[in-house]
Parts: C-alpha cells; structure tokens; sequence
C-alpha cells in the first residue's frame, strides 16, 4: 500500500510583482521519507518552505500538509510540524532551556519542563541549560536551533538549507542528527543546495529550478537517468579544453564545466578514443545531475 | 484552531519576559531615575523661580501627575517601533514564531498586550515620586494604572503598525519629530493647554496622551463626568491602533 503524502502541491505559484518565485509546482511527500529539495539560489525552495508554513499565500494552486488544506488551515498543520530555519534566530541574551520553553509553550506541549530535557537531551546541551545563547559555539547554536524545531516532537520537520554557512565538522554533527530522525519514520522535508547533503540524507531528492520540480528521484535512479555511470573530468589549457569539448560534443557526448576542468557525462557510452586518455574517469554523482539539470555550478 | 487563543499569546508574552528578564535592570532604572531628574529640574527648579503653581496646584505635583503621560509614550510607542523592527529585520524573531501555531493577530495583541502591561507599571513610576515630592496620596490613584494601560495599548499598536510601515530605521526620526515630540509637548504635562491658541487646544483633545494626564490629575485631585468620556477615548483609541497595527502587520509578514 502506498504511504500517505504528509505534503501534497498541486499547481502551486507564488509570485512576486513581476518575478514567478514558484511556478506550477507540483509535489509529494510521503510520509515516513527525507525528500531533500535540491537546487540553485532563487530555485523557489525557501518560498515553498514559506508556503508550508503559512507566511506566503499561493497565487494559484493546492496545498495540504498532514491533511491540513493551506493557507486556511495552516495554524492546525503548524501545530504538528516543526520547522528549522535558514537563519539562526534564536534569542541570544535568552538561556538555552528559556530559549526551549518559549517554543514549548508556543507548540502549546502539555509538559514544558520534560520537552525541554528531551530536547536538551537531543542537542546534547543538557550542561549548558542556563547559559545565554550567546555564549554558544557555531555548532551548539545549530543544534539548539534543531532541537526547538523539534520541541513538540513533530509528524513533519521543514528543513530550510540546515546547513548553510556552516564549517564540515559543524554540518557533520547536524546530518547525524538529521539522520537519526530520519530513522525514526519522521518526514522530513530539507531544501538545500548542498550537493553532499542531499545524497547522504535523502532517501528521493527533487531538482528544482524556476520554481519547477524538473526531476525526481533516489539519488542512484536520476544519475544513471540523466548521466549515466561515468564521468570523465579532462584538465588543460583552455584551448586544449575547448578543443575537446567540441570533438565530444560532436560524438553526442553532454559536457559540463567542472572547475578548472571539463567533465564529459556518460563517458562509458563513448567510442573508442573519444575520451582523451589523460582524462580521470570516476563514478558518475548528484552533482553532475544538478550541473546538467539546472546549468548551475554545484556546492 | 480559533482566533485569539490564550495559549498563544501567552507563549509569545513568555518570550518576551524571558528576553525581559535578562535587561529589565537597566530599563527599570531609568523608569524611576528619569523622573526624579524632571521633577527636579522642571518642578523644583521652576517652581523656585518662575511658577508656584498651576490652578491652585504646586508646579511640582502638576508636572509629576503629567509625567504619568511622558513615562507611557516613552516606554510604550518607543519599544514597540523599534523592537518590532528589529525583531523582524534583524532577528528574524517573528519568521520563527509564525511557523508555530501562532498568527498574526495572536502575535501583535501579545506584543502590544507586554508593552502595555510594562508601560501601565513604568507610567505609575512618576506618580509614586510626586507622592515623594509632596503629593496627597488618593484612591482615585488606583485607576491610574489602568489609564496608562489604555493609552499605552494605543500607543503600542501604534509603533508597531510604523516598524511594519517603515522601509528603514532612520525613518523613526521623522516619527519622532512630527507625532511623538509633539504629542507629549502638548499632552499638557508640562503646562496647562489652555494657555495654547484656540485652534491648538482644539486639536489638543484628540491627543490621548492630553486625556491621559487629564484622567491622572482627576485621580490625584479629583475626577469630573467628562472623565468616563476621555476613558472611553482612550479605550476607542486602543482598539483602532489594535486592528491597524494588526493589518500592517499582516501585510508585511505574509507574503
């Protein structure tokens, strides 16, 4: 039997005066999974974040989150998510538990005081309770910042680009306990541009660009549809690179930009000697998915 | 979920309690050191040498009793103006509380709802320095506190609907000088209004912070019938600032 969509878009658009920020999207989110959101900068990600939760009003379309038809009955759907912004607001002169119980008796949890050892538990802050939030490492910050999304111990967490502007080690430790949710049958719905942490924690991503979803899929299933098993990245001079670009080109071959180098997607299909025997041949990734899907250069 | 839930505007109230908490110190004494300092300088000193009294009142207790109104629009139109600002430009705060079942509506009563409550408290503050300074106390001052609520809530939803108006910080300035200076200046605080031009006295009437010290000087010396009617003003003024401060709101936090 196929799983409920906790989120359901039918023809969503939102728009801005003369800019189409969401434009006719349709999605589904089944319940239980980690659909990550993949896509450039102005893809329309944060504003069907926004969508979700109610702080932007569609122009057209349908919307429903855990059965709650949006925007008129966003309040009930708010009150069984959880949502962890792009942007660290929490309140920094506040203590950490303070911090945590505002939220608590805002999700109107019954047992304020047993949701914030639960969530100090999970943000591995228990010691640092009655610090103010600014006394915080980066890190400490972010986890906080998940854990009062997850306060009232919520069916759906919105994910808006958890990590971005964090150093490895920080991001590290959040997909750790992004994906201890994820194991626990929580449905999560994360938009990032992070190429690395859409494949490590998203059971199906979603491109999106222009406010369309224009591929979808588990990670392997879109390479190998859309580029293959290999990709061979050739390094060079510029016209050395422009030369070979254009006689792979001239074979079928896709080629993207790669940096310093160029990479030729779905090098395994190739003929003989259209690959140049310097190139460096490796498995084929998400990234090249996004660069061919969205034309954008990945993170 | 309903309108107007209690438990909503009850955990944005704990928010701002708890933020609270952690400045009240400073707030406060300035709250009570501001006062003294004018009453010192206006009442004391010019009682000394230019004004005894005003209608059979010394200047001092006549400037105390009005600086009831000064003490509310300072800590009421003031906070809410640039914490609402800073609160959505900045912080981002209210992008984090509208994600929770929590709207608009509920969000700017319990704001206005805080700054009303903190501004009734502070605007009694230059009342129990008169008493200091000489004033009788009266139970007519019992309502006080609730007068300043009043007006204070008026004047919240006021600040709060110029911060979703406003496109910069700096543009409080111009708020400042062309409403709130002068609101306060002929508020009758300092000076008894009908010494002003016919023309002024008139639109003196409809400045609440005018019907706020006139309410605190019945307190203090006496109430008058009128005195229903500049409550009910005051009341009137609350619940208009309260539906425009709640619409401007709407019309800048929802997309």
């Amino acid at each position: 039997m196929a799983a409920m969509a906790a989120i359901e878009l039918r023809g969503v658009v939102k728009r801005f005066g003369p800019i189409t920020a969401v434009d006719g999207l349709d999605l589904d989110v089944p319940e239980g999974i980690c659909l990550g959101l993949l896509g450039p900068n102005g893809a329309g990600k944060s504003t069907t974040m926004r969508l979700l939760t109610g702080q932007a009003l569609p122009d057209a379309g349908e919307l429903r989150a855990l059965g709650h038809e949006l925007p008129g009955d966003s309040k009930a759907a708010r009150a069984e998510m959880g949502v962890v912004p792009q942007l660290d607001n929490l309140d920094v002169d506040v203590t950490v538990e303070d911090n945590l119980a505002v939220y608590a008796r805002l999700y109107r949890v019954a047992d304020v005081g047993a949701a914030v050892d639960r969530a100090l538990d999970l943000a591995r802050l228990r010691d640092r309770r009655r610090d103010a939030v600014d006394e915080l490492s980066g890190g400490m910050r972010r986890r906080l910042l998940l854990a009062r999304g997850l306060i009232h111990e919520p069916k759906l967490i919105l994910l808006d680009e958890p990590t971005v502007g964090l150093d490895p080690q920080i991001r590290t430790e959040l997909w750790t306990l992004i994906d201890a949710l994820r194991s626990r049958g929580t449905t999560i719905l994360m938009s990032t541009h992070y190429i690395e942490e859409a494949e490590r924690l998203a059971d199906e991503v979603a491109v999106m660009t222009h406010g369309k979803v224009i591929s979808r899929g588990k990670p392997a299933e879109l390479i190998v549809e859309h580029v293959g098993r290999e990709t061979a990245e050739v390094y060079g001079p510029p016209d050395r690179l422009a030369t070979v670009r254009a006689d792979v080109e001239a074979r079928g071959l896709a080629v993207r930009p790669a940096g310093p180098a160029i990479a030729i997607v779905g090098s395994e299909r190739a003929g003989n000697g259209a690959i140049p025997e310097d190139a460096v041949v490796r498995a084929a990734t998400l990234e090249d998915v996004f660069v061919m899907l969205t034309g954008e250069a990945a993170e | 979920m309903r309108r107007l839930e209690p438990a909503a505007i009850g955990g944005v109230m704990s928010r701002e309690l708890a933020n609270f908490r952690t400045y009240w110190r400073g707030t406060t004494f300035s709250s009570v050191l501001e006062p003294i300092v004018y009453l010192l300088a206006f009442g004391l000193g010019l009682s000394a040498t230019l004004v005894d009294e005003v209608a059979g009142v010394p200047y001092v207790q006549f400037v105390g009793t009005g600086m009831v109104a000064t003490a509310v629009i300072f800590s009421s139109a003031l906070p809410a103006m640039f914490g609402t600002f800073v609160k959505h430009r900045f912080q981002n705060t209210y992008e984090a509380i509208l994600a929770a079942p929590v709207d608009v509506e509920e969000l700017v009563s319990a704001e206005m709802l805080w700054i009303g409550l903190r501004a009734s408290v502070y605007g009694c503050v230059p009342l129990l320095v008169t008493i200091l300074f000489g004033l009788d106390p009266a139970p007519g001052m019992l309502l006080v506190p609730l007068f300043c609520l009043a007006t204070a809530l008026g004047f919240a939803g006021f600040g709060i609907a110029i911060a979703a108006t406003v496109a910069k910080i700096d543009q409080f300035n111009y708020v400042t000088a062309l409403f709130v200076t002068p609101l306060f200046l002929v508020s009758g605080a300092f000076f008894p209004i009908d010494e002003l031009p016919e023309g002024v006295q008139a639109v003196a009437q409809l400045n609440p912070l005018h019907q706020l010290v006139e309410l605190v000087r019945g307190g203090a010396f006496g109430y008058e019938g009128i005195d229903l009617i500049r409550f009910a003003g005051l009341v009137a003024f609350a619940l208009v600032m309260w539906r425009i401060a709640v619409s401007r709101m709407e019309a800048r936090l929802i997309d």
